[in-house]
């Protein structure tokens, strides 16, 4: 991916597009790298399979899903719903070495498939384990990645465009792989629409072996802590999402955020700089750097609304801002603004929607 | 033990500017700091050099005022500092970056020692790609372990390491063998105050400066804007949305005549809070 510092490249070399070396003219095809752990697959991938079919549509080409796993039904199952996902082919190496997520195992498999089968374009989920897959895989092969992507298209030439912010979110930037295959790209969660679920029967599925033995990985799995429910915060998914800014002015203020989604049943989240402060843990951010979310209702108090928040927060139905700044950018992509101090107006809105909504928790409450 | 630390000089993202206009980024004035993650390496491999002895040597590839943040660094503690400047680098994404920072690894280690660690933070702020790490790692064949939250356990005598590593849904627990490449996660460690003596020693330290040919870069074409696969074709600012937000007046019920409006505004909204109340 291409390092933002750099200067965009002057547009006539870009638009000097040279014919593809002849080994990768061979190059066709849209893979989805189905991320997988545990047989629990990332939704990313489901979103990715979805933004596959409009280029593989584009493009007059098949759209793959590859999975790498374990052998058995779990990892059988996540084949058989890459299909109905969409995919018009599978690619599967199992191995029991691939259990569990390792670089050296998965770096193996992913590569020795696009060197086998040759896609043109191969998309990865902007997760952990994507970004630590997608860069070793393109270092492997000597391609362009580009990282954490918000749009994809094909230009007239059938190359990827890839389109993600940068400097922080200010900017976006259209990135090209021209001369390279595959074209590579993460893109991240929650960004893409999740696309409609359609039943549909088990397609061609091309097993490839590993080639690996557990001796050849360095890297062992002592073991695997997952995060206990009570603590994971399940903001990316919230139908509903109340966040906290600078204008609370203190962390002891971001209680009265935390009592009003817990009023009205949201999940609750902060921008950038409540966590570089300190206040708030890190996988409440919701923005560019944290959490992208597509709530049907999202209430932002006190946030002015950089751009890098901007991006984590557009994909929501119904914005409701609150900030003393008429001014504030928040106020450009809000729906409906109230100017007015967030820390004087949380505890009624908390009061006004706890009356309206559960009366009959209320009642039970009272007798 | 001898732990190279990869660094960045960032502008610093909360002050940058976008011209209306031209919609190209205001860099005039805006202020440099070390990549806010990069800290987190440097005071990760301060504290194994505190257990273990050896050395911190810090490498960032940048223009010549990157020596701004090398001194920063060296004030913190860290033993050597290496600045990989040349007009070749320009304009490398992360696949000439990697190329770059990896040969100079190699030279440092041939120098200084071969490192047992190299560390880099999750990701930069102006960038944000988290890619370089993985590329460095895999073009000198060390060990990767990326989004590590906390070191267990190092064995110099075995070479071995224990780490804790961010996955998605949970921790993985991994035994791996040094040298190795981690990045390391945000909130990790809290970053020291450099010492007086540190400080002093930092002021008058000699930087040590790397053009592409002193740092062994065999094929110039493999760096900066030729060794780049990507090509960046369009900068532009988001677009704005359509209209402004629609400014509501609450009075002197605000909470209530809020709750009125949203579901005046959005009707199926009320239904949907009830049942998110109820615990659906």
């Amino acid at each position: 991916m291409s390092d933002t510092a750099k200067a965009p490249a002057p547009a006539g070399r870009a638009a000097a597009k040279k014919e593809l070396p002849e080994h990768l003219k061979a190059y066709k095809h849209v893979w989805i790298f189905i991320e997988q752990e545990r047989g629990q697959v990332h939704p990313v991938s489901w979103e990715l399979m979805g933004a596959g079919r409009t280029l593989a549509n584009k493009l007059g080409v098949d759209l793959a899903a590859v999975v790498v796993g374990a052998p058995g039904e779990a990892t059988q199952a996540v084949v058989r719903e890459s299909f109905n996902y969409g995919a018009d082919l599978a690619y599967l190496v199992t191995d029991d070495i691939l259990a569990n997520y390792r670089n050296e195992s998965y770096t193996k498999a992913l590569t020795d498939l696009v060197n086998a089968y040759q896609p043109e374009i191969l998309l990865l989920g902007a997760t952990n384990l994507g970004r630590d897959l997608a860069g070793s895989v393109a270092t492997t092969l000597l391609t362009g990645l580009t990282a954490d992507c918000t749009e994809l298209d094909v230009d007239a030439e059938g190359s990827l465009a890839a389109t993600r912010p940068t400097f922080g979110g200010s900017l976006l930037c259209t990135i090209f792989t021209l001369n390279y295959r595959p074209q590579m790209a993460t893109v991240r969660p929650r960004v893409m629409p999740m696309p409609d679920r359609v039943e549909r029967p088990l397609g061609r599925v091309v097993e490839h072996p590993l080639g690996m033995v557990e001796d050849d990985i360095v890297t062992k799995v002592l073991s695997f802590l997952p995060d206990r429910d009570s603590t994971k915060s399940n903001l990316a998914f919230a139908d509903v999402v109340v966040a906290g800014g600078l204008g609370l002015g203190s962390p002891e203020n971001f209680q009265l955020i935390r009592q009003l989604a817990a009023a009205i049943g949201a999940e609750f989240g902060c921008s950038r700089p409540l966590v570089q402060k300190g206040w708030v843990a890190s996988d409440r951010q919701i923005g560019q750097t944290g959490k992208t979310i597509r709530p049907k209702l999202y209430i932002a108090a006190g946030i002015s609304g950089a751009i890098q928040h901007r991006v984590g927060v557009e994909g929501a139905d119904y914005i409701v801002a609150i900030n003393t700044d008429k001014n504030a950018p928040i106020f450009d992509f809000a729906h409906v603004g109230i100017v007015t101090d967030a820390v004087r107006l949380l505890p009624a809105l908390t009061e006004a929607f706890s009356k309206r909504l559960s009366p009959h928790q209320r009642d039970r409450l009272a007798s | 033990m001898h732990i190279v630390v990869c660094m960045k000089q960032v502008p610093d993202s909360a002050q940058i500017r976008v011209h209306p206009v031209t919609n190209t980024i205001m860099r005039q004035g805006v202020p440099t700091i070390i990549n806010p993650y990069d800290l987190f390496a440097i005071e990760e491999a301060l504290r194994l050099r505190q257990q273990f002895g050896g050395e911190v040597t810090i490498l960032t590839m940048g223009p010549p005022s990157a020596e701004d943040s090398l001194r920063k660094a060296l004030s913190f503690g860290a033993d050597r500092a290496v600045l990989l400047t040349d007009r070749f680098f320009a304009g490398a994404d992360t696949l000439a970056t990697t190329y770059a920072l990896a040969t100079a690894i190699r030279k440092i280690g041939k120098e200084f020692g071969p490192p047992d660690i190299v560390f880099t933070g999750k990701q930069t702020i102006d960038g944000d790609t988290a890619q370089v790490g993985p590329g460095v790692a895999k073009r000198l064949g060390l060990i990767q372990l990326t989004y590590v939250s906390h070191i267990d356990k190092v064995d110099l005598d075995a070479g071995l390491i224990d780490v804790e590593r961010r996955s998605e849904g949970g921790v993985q627990k991994l035994r791996s063998k040094m040298p190795c490449l981690i990045s390391i996660l945000e909130g990790v460690n809290e970053m020291r105050i450099g010492s007086l003596t540190d400080a002093l020693k930092a002021a008058r330290a000699t930087i040590i400066k790397w053009s592409a040919q002193d740092a062994g870069v065999e094929d110039i074409a493999k760096c900066g804007l030729r060794g780049s696969p990507t090509i960046v074709k369009r900068v532009f600012a988001p677009k704005p949305r359509a209209e402004r937000a629609e400014f509501i007046e609450l009075g002197d019920k605000p909470g209530d005549a809020f709750v009125e409006e949203l579901f005046k505004r959005r009707p199926k909204l009320e239904s949907e809070l009830e049942q998110l109340t109820r615990g659906y």
